[in-house]
């Protein structure tokens, strides 16, 4: 680990992409590394998707502006495999089986669980079918379209698994939103700060820690999951096979891996999101207990898509989509 | 070789001193149409802008004012993001270059091509199209193996220019066009021709001072273009103004910041396009 | 700036001897240049990338797939969309552009119309389309606009938005060419004013306008950031398919079928700007 340091302050920077500062806290999280090693940290396109993410190590590759390092999405991530070098951090046993490669190609870092975000002006809402009553005209919103969206795509999987349906077959959620549709509830803008702020998306479908309300901008927000779902979605680090900082781009994992109180996985915590070695810490007791009480209850036991059930229902969304809201 | 002056005079110089009646009654009526014209489009315009710039003062909860979301725009400090400013730099010098070597390439080949090659006139015209039709986050697919070259070797974001040009053809293609077809090239040229200029003399010192609206209007056109080009630099991961100000909308929850940036970049765009304006004046008075 | 040499009879030549003549269109070969590095090449690739599987083996029959009626319905949406917004862009801004040129061409009125034009043909995405929801949307400041959300009307109304402005500085040197002793002219020899715009100004300026137009309805074409930020849960047009084709999350990545579906917009624009010059061969006559 020491050696890792040393060289990895040999070179002295460290390229991400993809990071915005808001997102599960991330921006401390950078702050927080550079203090430590004092390895400046370049953070491109903040605001970029899991693709462009794999795009840019592509376009940049063998330049210095290559980004070292990736957070992103778990399709994209299995289709890209022979872009990463393989680790294992050195908390590697704490990770569960099912949410890392064996090879270490990739591990997943942090997720969450979708949930329904919506102003307090409507009370509490307990359930999905609420959704279909008349005070919530115009009002349902997803977080981008579920035929190219991860986000998207999940909204519509967990409003399936709430009615019933199961993780193989997306019908019952594309019916869900053709029903919120008839009734005029269904909302075709996208969702961002600024329309949940003006009031025009008041009701949002979106990953939990993307409904808190200080990342939403909004004080009166609130969140529910459905009782009988919990729909969970994981990101994966993947470190570039050509990154220009190698040893820095181990050494980021190891500072998003660690169990420490100011360590990534803690500093995801409190920013709402729920870290991969969450059952290990809570078992070792190096979790922040103060943090991980915020996050909404969750009964059932998660479920998380397979790769050939995503890819199944992005299949369904694409040819059934347009029809069910047009 | 004296610069051949514009043809055209001002509607107000040439109505002085002819018979009135039908003149008055005319300008009387086009005055009314003017201001109801002005009036009904600037609302028009100005309506969505104020509804942005009464967002970007929202406070906390809706109905309340607060400046916040400006004050964000100069305190951001971001975590390996440059700073505006040298972003605002490097966007200036964009446009500047993109600017020159526009007009450069487009004026004297149009020019050209009106006088001596006008078989090639249609083919120019839908190249000058082509740019729009392919949108930018395709053509960034393409560019990207050209930019991988030229990011070998580490050359800044001024780089972006060779392919604003490009972006800012069809624009200034259709600006100058306008200018062009409304003077009588083939005479002039012919006329400075026979007082033996060259066809640097021709194209540089009598066609070009005829265009001048249009010249003036395809570098408004092409600045404005740089000044607000995002999607590009965006996705070839360069730090333009644009670029920069999304950033710094995106690293905060307050919702109204993506409008104060917003509306801070189209002020700064319109100054500097009232005073590039103001360049056509001074080159009328030194003609 | 090369330009090239030629001698010619009739003019007097400043310089003396034979030189050597190079054909006409050597002189346009820098802009060729230019415009085969950075816009031809990039469209090549493309182009090429259309008609190959993702692995890399060509598949010319993937030309077929334009016809499937689901790629045909957005290129018909995409059509309707740039014709609305060119034409009232256009027949807008034309009203515009003649108020503003009939003024002081050294004006401030004149100076800050260009300005603010300049500014607003560039603006869109989704600041704009956020401005026209909070006015119009469905908890709109002014009113709700029942039709925002239907497709081409809410969006047309505010591609027009930076249409005006772009027509009203691409077609403002073409109304300044209008001199003013012709309209004097036609008055002296009776015509009315719908007369002078229907023998001398219209053809005149026929031109130009159908040039600009078109200029407008390649500009709405490939924007696609302002109507992603207006609705995004159907795609209406090509590049909000080009989008999803490009950079799905969920895997329905297709870089192929992206750049098939651009290959689709040039083969439009083709066609367009095919109608577009038939168009201005019958108002050269009109001219005649």
């Amino acid at each position: 680990m020491n050696a890792l340091v040393a060289a990895a302050k040999k070179e002295g920077t460290l390229n991400v992409i993809a990071l915005p500062p808001t997102w599960a806290n991330y921006g401390a999280i950078l702050s927080a590394f550079t203090a430590k090693y004092g390895i400046k940290i370049n953070s491109a396109n903040p605001t970029g998707t899991s693709q462009q993410e794999v795009d840019a190590v592509k376009t940049e590759n063998g330049t210095a502006k290559a980004p070292d390092v990736l957070d992103i999405g778990m399709a994209v991530a299995l289709a890209n495999t022979n872009l990463f070098a393989p680790y294992e951090v050195s908390t590697w046993s704490s990770i569960p089986t099912a949410q890392k490669a064996p090879n270490g190609i990739w591990v997943q870092d942090y997720g969450g669980y979708m949930a329904v975000g919506y102003s307090s002006k409507f009370g509490t809402i307990t359930s999905l079918n609420q959704l279909l009553g008349p005070q919530f005209k115009n009002a349902v919103a997803l977080n981008g379209n579920p035929t190219s969206a991860n986000a998207g795509l999940n909204g519509v999987m967990m409003a399936n698994l709430a009615e019933g349906g199961t993780a193989d077959n997306i019908a019952d959620g594309v019916s869900f939103f053709s029903k919120l549709k008839a009734a005029g509830n269904f909302s075709p803008i996208s969702a961002t700060g600024a329309t949940i702020k003006a009031g025009t998306t008041p009701v949002v479908f979106n990953w939990d820690y993307l409904n808190l309300p200080s990342y939403v901008g909004v004080s009166n927000w609130k969140v529910f999951i459905p009782s009988n779902v919990a729909l969970g979605g994981y990101y994966a680090q993947a470190i570039n096979k050509n990154a220009p900082d190698p040893a820095a781009a181990r050494l980021w994992e190891e500072f998003l891996y660690s169990q420490a109180a100011s360590g990534g996985q803690n500093l995801w915590l409190e920013g709402g999101a729920r870290p991969v070695e969450q059952a290990a810490m809570q078992s070792n007791g190096s979790i922040n207990t103060a943090a991980a009480s915020k996050l909404p209850a969750v009964t059932v036991t998660p479920t998380f898509l397979s790769p050939t059930q995503a890819t199944d229902a992005a299949n369904y969304l694409a040819a059934n989509w347009a029809k069910a809201i047009g | 070789m004296a610069a051949v002056t514009a043809l055209s005079e001002t509607p107000a110089a040439a109505s002085a001193g002819r018979p009135s009646g039908m003149q008055t009654r005319r300008r009387r009526r086009l005055n009314v149409f003017r201001y109801l014209v002005f009036t009904v489009f600037g609302l028009f315009f100005v309506l969505p802008l104020l509804a942005m710039a009464r967002f970007s003062l929202e406070g906390a909860k809706l109905g309340t004012w607060s400046l916040s979301a400006w004050r964000q725009i100069a305190s951001f400090q971001g975590i390996g993001v440059p700073p505006l400013l040298s972003a605002i730099e490097i966007t200036l010098e964009l446009a500047a270059i993109t600017c020159v070597v526009t007009l450069v390439l487009l004026v004297p080949t149009m020019i050209w091509i009106r006088l001596r090659v006008q078989w090639l006139a249609r083919t120019v015209e839908f190249l000058c199209l082509l740019p729009l039709t392919i949108p930018a986050i395709v053509l960034v697919v393409g560019l990207g193996s050209i930019y991988n070259r030229i990011q070998h070797y580490e050359l800044s974001a001024l780089m972006l220019f060779w392919v604003y040009v490009i972006l800012a053809l069809p624009y200034a293609y259709r600006a100058l066009a306008a200018g062009l077809n409304a003077i009588d090239v083939t005479t002039l040229s012919e006329a400075a021709r026979s007082l033996g200029a060259s066809w640097f003399t021709v194209i540089v010192r009598v066609i070009a001072p005829n265009m001048r609206q249009a010249i003036l209007n395809a570098l408004i056109l092409t600045a404005s273009l740089v000044l607000g080009e995002f999607t590009i630099a965006y996705l070839l991961l360069y730090d333009n103004l644009q670029v920069e100000l999304y950033s710094i909308s995106r690293s905060t929850p307050n919702a109204g910041v993506i409008f104060s940036t917003s509306f801070a970049a189209l002020l700064f765009a319109f100054v500097l396009l009232l005073i590039l304006s103001y360049a056509g004046r001074l080159r009328r008075g030194r003609g | 700036m090369a330009v090239a040499a030629t001698t010619e009879t009739g003019a007097r030549p400043s310089w003396s001897g034979r030189r050597p003549s190079a054909p006409a269109w050597a002189g346009t070969v820098p802009f060729f240049a230019y415009v085969g590095v950075f816009l031809l090449w990039p469209t090549g690739i493309v182009v090429v990338d259309a008609l190959k599987n993702p692995n890399g083996s060509w598949a010319f029959s993937n030309i077929s797939e334009l016809g499937d009626p689901l790629v045909r319905g957005y290129f018909i949406g995409s059509f309707k969309l740039c014709l609305l917004s060119s034409v009232s862009g256009a027949v807008f801004g034309a009203i515009l552009a003649y108020a503003v040129a009939s003024g002081n061409p050294d004006g401030m009125v004149r100076r800050l119309y260009l300005a603010i034009s300049g500014v607003l043909a560039q603006f869109g995405g989704v600041t704009l389309a956020f401005a026209f929801l909070v006015l119009l949307g469905p908890v709109g400041l002014l009113f709700h606009a029942s039709w925002y959300f239907d497709f081409p009307w809410g969006i047309g109304l505010i591609y027009t938005y930076f249409q005006i402005p772009l027509m009203v500085l691409v077609f403002l040197p073409a109304i300044d060419g209008l001199k003013v002793q012709w309209r004097e002219a036609s008055e002296n020899l009776g015509a009315s004013a719908w007369q002078y715009w229907r023998y001398v100004g219209g053809p005149l300026l026929a031109p130009a306008f159908l040039g600009t137009t078109l200029l407008l309805f390649a500009n709405a074409l490939s924007a696609f950031a302002t109507i992603e930020a207006w609705e995004n849960q159907i795609a209406y047009i090509v590049p909000q398919q080009i989008s999803t084709a490009l950079s799905s999350e969920v895997g329905l990545s297709n870089v192929n079928v992206a750049d098939l579906l651009a290959l689709g917009m040039v083969i439009m624009v083709a066609i367009v700007m095919t109608g577009y010059a038939l168009l201005q061969r019958r108002a050269a006559r009109w001219l005649r």
